[in-house]
């Protein structure tokens, strides 16, 4: 009865799944691999970011154009967002992590906050066109509902990493990390740098609510079950490699899926952990990190 | 030495800052003093989508106050917000009942929330109005608790009957039965489990999802290599959606005559909005639809009232599920109350299970631990939708109802795949 | 320094002292209700410190140990019949054990990664707790409560003479752990790691340890919790609001020392409590979420460490 093509079908549903995931991710991927800035934020303004797609979508633009559009104001709110988090900070030389944390934290609840006084605590969900009907390959079925999402997160990463890595602004983020003491010997402001990839984190929250919004409704405070999984993927992907996030994330959706389709599903939440503890046990240094 | 200094002056100071209400607060019993009705609403967190319920309450004071009062006393609601988490009610009920002096509670929404009060009103011997708490009172069997809610008796395993009624009628042998893992669909799920075994049918699939799963698709598959005549689901609003998206994605088989049963959500606006006609051939249940056996002047004029302030709110602007009976719960205390003559828990509570109450949802009798004598949830199919306008939902023929019998304005439209598709 | 603890043993006496007598001076039962979350947090602040403050390692999974403390007493008590003291040491017992393997297992690697698995022990003993039939899974569980002893006038009160004694009994460990070869080698570890290793501290030892205290005082403040509420369920018992007070609160009062979790739950608890009651709406939230901001911008060090430098001001 379990036949092959419902395994197919799981781990085709896994690798979309696990896309969506580290579409989430990726901002963090940045603000915390990168940066070192815990910002368990992230996945409240990827929540905020899917009420803005929401929001122009009610006037007919679709899902993706809307993310577009949204990528200049949420640039422009991490970059607020990070000079917020300097002027705290760096001035004493530095924040610790559990000041960050709690920071960011008492800012996920003001925006939850702020997100359900101005839209009501009902779900909020999108209607496209290509919701609801599928793509029919042999034996597999798949919703266009989860494959646009999916197909978001390759093509935000690839552009994420090609200008972390091809670019000299890019490349100064990555060097920021690392030494910003000879940063600033080069000529270049660390703040400046870190605050511009502080805002490019904060533009990918916008493309990361628009895969969450097709995939399913939201509500204000759906943030909340994320935080998890998408440092789950971050950690393991190794601090700062962008492009193993999306391994790792796919590695957990179909974990999740097969979980879910030959188990039970009520375990499948526990998975994304049980991935983590063993490769921390296994590979501390993260599966794509470089140790250094 | 020094830090210990301040601190007691803190621990001072903290302490005066608690003492403080206790003595603006103090229990006054004169007659012309409102009458204080106490209750939890769930203003934020994950339940936060049951606060329009709120304008129910509110609807009903101001009716109460512009006629007259109860026994030439004011009404005055006294309401907090639980943020949707148990833990934080046992203090706001102590709240209520020591520091504000309330003379009427009503619970916080569900089981989940309730279950954390009962105790106390037992123990101090209290008069309460459940609202929508599945099963609330079966344990503790407190006389003076009166669901305000059509749950009807032994609701734990007996409320989504009339799905498997229906099913038997259709002469229905398999059955699937899947759940959200959290309270309310779970013990629907488990009360289904247990009436498709009374009516001898086979449960040949039966799973319980975490709560915001949003991808059922191998669910579904699961679900068809089972080859069932029934799907019954116990699911919330987002999984809802998830689930009524998966089936048109993935399909499913002709032999399936009966889709729904516990689904929450497709009864709310924002849930009727979006999918709309995705929804067609769906049987649900509900708690009242605008259908010609059941439309009454009084609630037709109680949704007039609520619709532009839930517009306002920016809440639900049908509100069919839950606001009429949080207004029905204030008529419940009301009638005890002006019964009774008295605000006394033991007198109002005798006149509620003497009489039977004039309600807006109707005429509501109570057995001994106070559900409804009659379970009144229907069992609705959803037909005809066309668009994604609310307002068709407002009109009788979308929302057929065809369990209970007494109600009944149509007849099941089977399969499924032939009634989605109309 | 033994003029301190001479001092301390006093406060304790009359801490304890007040926790037995107030039920009977103060007829108002609300008080022993919101008092006992304020305690709750008290304990559950001071635990968290020991670990996250003396030693640095930051717990998300405070509401790990919390709900395992939860239902360890829940299902002990319901099945057994145990009472309620044996619950608590049971809870705390097992609260150590968890800490450890959750040390042993994470505790190597850097500060950062350990934070992240914390969060993941909460949402693995969520889902254990989800699957176990006999713990009700997500339907929960009710629990009704023991008679209350004599000496106590009611359920209320006597949930918060057991929340006093508790929470008095943590406060003394994390201070025993403060002044002792333990906290001075957790202050080590905290200023740097490496160095305390190379200088023959026996960092790995001392950290689980302190993993262990840690996880005893948080699961033994959710011992008490099931007759508290008279019900269990696992999104409550594992609230992620748990996890966040635990750091913001010490964070408020300030990590150096067992003043400062004392003082920030006691603040923020109260504050929570009182807005519960009085602002009741979004608003409320908001507020905590502000203040939380508003300390972290402009009192990073705790308000511990505000009234020190004040004073230190004052008299030069």
């Amino acid at each position: 009865m379990l036949s092959i093509d419902i395994l197919l079908n799981a781990i085709v549903t896994g690798i979309l799944l696990g896309s969506v995931y580290a579409s989430l991710a990726l901002g963090l991927g940045i603000t915390f691999g990168i940066l070192h800035i815990p910002n368990i934020a992230h996945p409240t303004l990827v929540v905020a970011g899917a009420f803005f797609v929401y929001t122009l979508t009610q006037w007919g633009l679709d899902p993706i154009v809307a993310a577009v559009i949204g990528l200049v104001p949420f640039y422009l709110l991490g970059v607020v967002l990070y000079a917020f988090y300097s002027a705290v900070f760096e001035r004493k030389g530095g924040a610790n992590v559990l000041q960050s944390l709690t920071l960011f934290f008492g800012l996920s609840l003001v925006i939850e906050i702020l997100l359900s006084l101005g839209f009501g605590s009902e779900l909020k969900s999108v209607s496209v066109s290509y919701i609801g009907s599928s793509l029919k390959i042999g034996i597999l079925t798949v919703p266009y509902r989860l494959l646009i999402p999916a197909l978001l997160a390759p093509v935000t990463i690839a552009a994420v990493w090609l200008y972390l890595s091809r670019t000299s602004s890019g490349t100064a983020i990555r060097a920021v990390a690392h030494e910003e003491r000879a940063l600033s010997i080069a000529g270049l402001n660390p703040a400046s740098v870190k605050r511009h990839a502080f805002g490019i984190a904060t533009a990918t929250a916008v493309i990361a609510g628009a895969a969450l919004i097709m995939v399913g409704p939201i509500e204000p405070f759906a943030g909340r079950f994320q935080i998890g999984r998408v440092f789950a993927i971050v950690v393991l992907a190794g601090m700062g490699s962008i492009p193993g996030s999306l391994v790792i994330a796919i590695i957990i959706g179909i974990a999740e899926a097969l979980v879910s389709s030959y188990l039970n599903p009520s375990w499948s939440p526990g998975v994304a952990f049980a991935i983590l503890l063993l490769g921390l046990a296994l590979r501390p240094q993260g599966l794509f990190g470089a140790a250094r | 030495m020094k830090t210990r200094r301040q601190f007691h002056k803190l621990v001072a100071v903290t302490a005066a800052g608690l003492a403080a209400p206790a003595i603006f607060g103090s229990k006054v019993f004169a007659q012309d003093k409102p009458i204080r009705v106490g209750a939890s609403v769930s203003l934020t967190g994950p339940l936060a989508s049951t606060k329009n319920g709120q304008i129910g309450y509110e609807l009903w004071r101001d009716d109460v106050n512009a006629a007259g009062g109860l026994l030439d006393r004011k009404v005055e609601l006294v309401i907090y917000d639980d943020q949707s988490s148990a833990a934080n009610v046992p203090a706001i009920y102590s709240k209520l009942v020591d520091v504000d002096a309330c003379d009427v509670l009503f619970s916080p929404y569900g089981a989940n929330l309730s279950a954390p009060v009962m105790p106390f009103i037992k123990q101090r011997d209290l008069f309460m109005i459940g609202m929508f708490g599945l099963a609330g009172n079966d344990v503790a069997k407190h006389d003076k608790f009166f669901h305000s809610g059509p749950w009807g008796p032994n609701s734990g395993r007996d409320w989504a009957r009339g799905f498997f009624d229906l099913a038997k009628a259709q002469g229905v042998k398999k059955i699937a039965i899947i759940n959200a893992d959290l309270e309310f669909s779970k013990n629907a799920a488990k009360g289904g489990a247990e009436v498709a075994k009374e009516y001898g049918m086979e449960v040949v699939f039966n799973q319980s999802y975490p709560p915001n799963t949003s991808d059922f698709s191998s669910m579904i598959r699961n679900i068809n290599a089972g080859d069932p005549e029934a799907i019954f689901i116990a699911s919330y609003p987002a999984d809802s959606t998830a689930i009524i998206r998966g089936v048109k994605e993935i399909g499913i088989s002709d032999k399936v005559k009966l889709f729904g049963g516990a689904m929450i959500g497709p009864q709310y606006g924002a849930l009727l909005g979006s999918l709309g006609p995705e929804l067609n051939g769906l049987v649900n249940s509900h708690t009242f639809v605008p259908e010609p056996t059941m439309q009454t002047p009084a609630i037709k004029s109680f949704f007039d009232r609520y619709t532009p302030i839930a517009v306002k709110q920016g809440v639900d602007p049908l509100g069919f599920y839950i606001p009429p009976f949080y207004y029905v719960a204030g008529q419940l205390a009301a009638a005890a109350i002006t019964g009774s003559k008295s605000v006394d828990p033991a007198k109002m509570a005798a006149f509620l299970h003497a009489n039977a109450v004039d309600t807006i949802a109707g005429k509501i009798a109570f057995n001994e631990i106070g559900d409804w004598k009659e379970r009144r949830v229907l069992m609705v199919q959803l037909r005809g939708i066309k668009g994604n306008d609310l307002e068709q939902f407002r009109n009788p023929g979308h929302q057929v109802i065809l369990d209970p019998p007494s109600l009944k304005t149509g007849d099941l439209a089977a399969p499924y795949n032939k009634a989605r598709a109309s | 320094m033994k003029k301190n603890s001479l001092l301390f043993l006093a406060g304790v006496i009359i801490v304890l002292a007040l926790g037995f007598l107030m039920p009977w001076l103060l007829r108002n039962p609300f008080y022993f209700f919101a008092g006992y979350v304020v305690l709750q947090y008290v304990t559950i602040a001071t635990g968290w410190n020991i670990l996250g403050g003396y030693a640095g390692y930051i717990n998300f999974g405070a509401a790990g140990f919390f709900g395992a403390g939860v239902y360890l007493s829940a299902f002990l008590f319901t099945t057994f019949g145990l009472p309620l003291p044996l619950c608590i040491l049971a809870a705390a017992i097992v609260g150590a054990i968890l800490g450890v393997l959750m040390g042993y297992l994470t505790l190597r690697i850097q500060g950062v990664y350990f934070a992240i698995a914390t969060l993941g022990l909460v949402v693995v003993l969520e889902t254990i707790v989800h699957n176990i039939s006999g713990l009700g899974g997500a339907s929960g569980m009710a629990v009704y409560g023991p008679r209350p002893p004599a000496w106590s006038p009611g359920p209320s009160q006597y949930n918060f003479t057991v929340m006093v004694v508790i929470a008095v009994a943590s406060v003394a460990l994390a201070r025993w752990v403060e002044i002792s070869w333990i906290g001075r080698g957790l202050r080590a570890v905290r200023a740097s790691e490496d160095a305390a290793e190379c200088s023959g501290v026996p960092t790995l030892r001392l950290k689980l340890v302190a993993c262990a205290l840690s996880g005893a005082v948080l699961a033994a403040a959710g011992a008490p919790y099931p007759f508290y509420t008279s019900f269990v369920e696992p999104v409550t018992a594992f609230s992620l609001i748990i996890g966040l007070n635990a750091i913001a609160m010490p964070l408020i009062g300030g990590t150096r020392t067992w003043v400062g979790p004392v003082i920030g739950a006691l603040l923020l608890a109260s504050v929570q409590q009182i807005a519960t009651v009085t602002i009741s709406s979004e608003l409320n939230i908001l507020f905590v979420g502000a203040v939380l901001i508003a300390f972290v911008a402009f009192a990073p060090g705790g308000i511990s460490d505000l009234f020190g430098r004040n004073k230190g001001r004052a008299r030069p």
